[in-house]
């Protein structure tokens, strides 16, 4: 089971999980994860160890996509 | 940043800064090395000066000394700053934030955030450190301190560190370039003014580096 989370103030919340073969849960994540995109998150996924890559469309094989907020020079 | 990846899209917020590098980061180092140089010279030069034109202005001589070596010292204390842990979420937001971190990390980096708060990241420009508000970038005898975080004060500490790991494994060069550089100088230097709980990760960093 795939699954999209976001890093929030609660630790973090899954808006989604989904499986490729079921259509229907990967274009309600796919939905879920274009929302967040559009609230300024940016999605992530681990592409090997040490390694994370930025997606700007939903990747429906990867285990965890996370969402997380702009970072910034203190 | 592996070939055909994205640079990290908050480079674009920065983009009259030339793209980090190690070049650029060595180059930065012994401009910070000497600024450092250019405090201390004149006031021990002066304590020296005065010392031998007036042996009883001696204390006045101790008191340029004392600038001399104060001055780095408070320049370090900036670059160690970056890496004390802020405020505290709520203890749930914490521990679901750690559990999130601790599986993008492995587990002696995981041991080490334990002990110290600070994640342990090989990376292409050397060592990395990272905190929740910052990073120190080890590179043999230097360390390189860069404030840097996430906008969002009430996310919880395991959570700020996983938005700047995830951004430095995206983009290591990208995120020493959004990052501000604190501080750059001696290891010993940023070690002392380190909490001590911190201090392993500094050492350990210091020894991944030189494998």
């Amino acid at each position: 089971m795939s699954r999209l989370v976001r890093m929030d103030r609660t630790g973090h919340t899954t808006l989604a999980e989904w499986t490729a073969a079921d259509p229907d849960a990967v274009e309600a994540a796919a939905e879920a994860f274009r929302a967040q995109l559009d609230r300024g998150y940016f999605g992530m996924v681990s592409t090997g160890e040490r390694h994370a890559e930025m997606v700007r469309e939903l990747p429906v094989d990867a285990d965890l996509v996370i969402l997380r907020l702009p970072i910034s020079g203190g | 940043m592996a070939a055909g990846a994205a640079p990290l899209p908050e480079t674009a917020a920065v983009h009259w800064r030339p793209r980090a590098d190690a070049q650029r980061l060595r180059r930065r180092g012994a401009l910070w090395t000497l600024t450092t140089v250019a405090h201390i010279v004149p006031f021990v030069a002066a304590g020296i000066v005065l010392v031998v034109v007036q042996p009883l202005a001696i204390a006045v001589s101790l008191a340029s000394f004392a600038h001399a070596w104060i001055i780095p010292g408070l320049y370090a204390a900036r670059g160690a700053d970056v890496v004390r842990p802020r405020a505290r979420a709520g203890a749930a937001a914490e521990v679901a934030a750690l559990g999130l971190l601790g599986d993008l990390v492995g587990h002696e980096a995981r041991a080490l955030h334990a002990r110290t708060g600070l994640v342990l990241e090989r990376g292409r420009l050397g060592v990395w450190l990272v905190g929740e508000a910052g990073a120190l970038l080890v590179c043999g005898r230097r360390v390189h301190c860069f404030c840097v975080r996430v906008n969002d004060p009430n996310l919880p500490g395991g959570d700020r560190i996983a938005h700047l790991l995830l951004a430095l494994r995206a983009d290591e060069e990208g995120f020493a370039t959004v990052a501000n550089l604190s501080f750059s100088g001696a290891r010993w230097r940023v070690r002392r003014r380190l909490a001590p709980a911190m201090r392993p990760a500094l050492h350990a960093a210091a020894a991944l580096d030189r494998v």
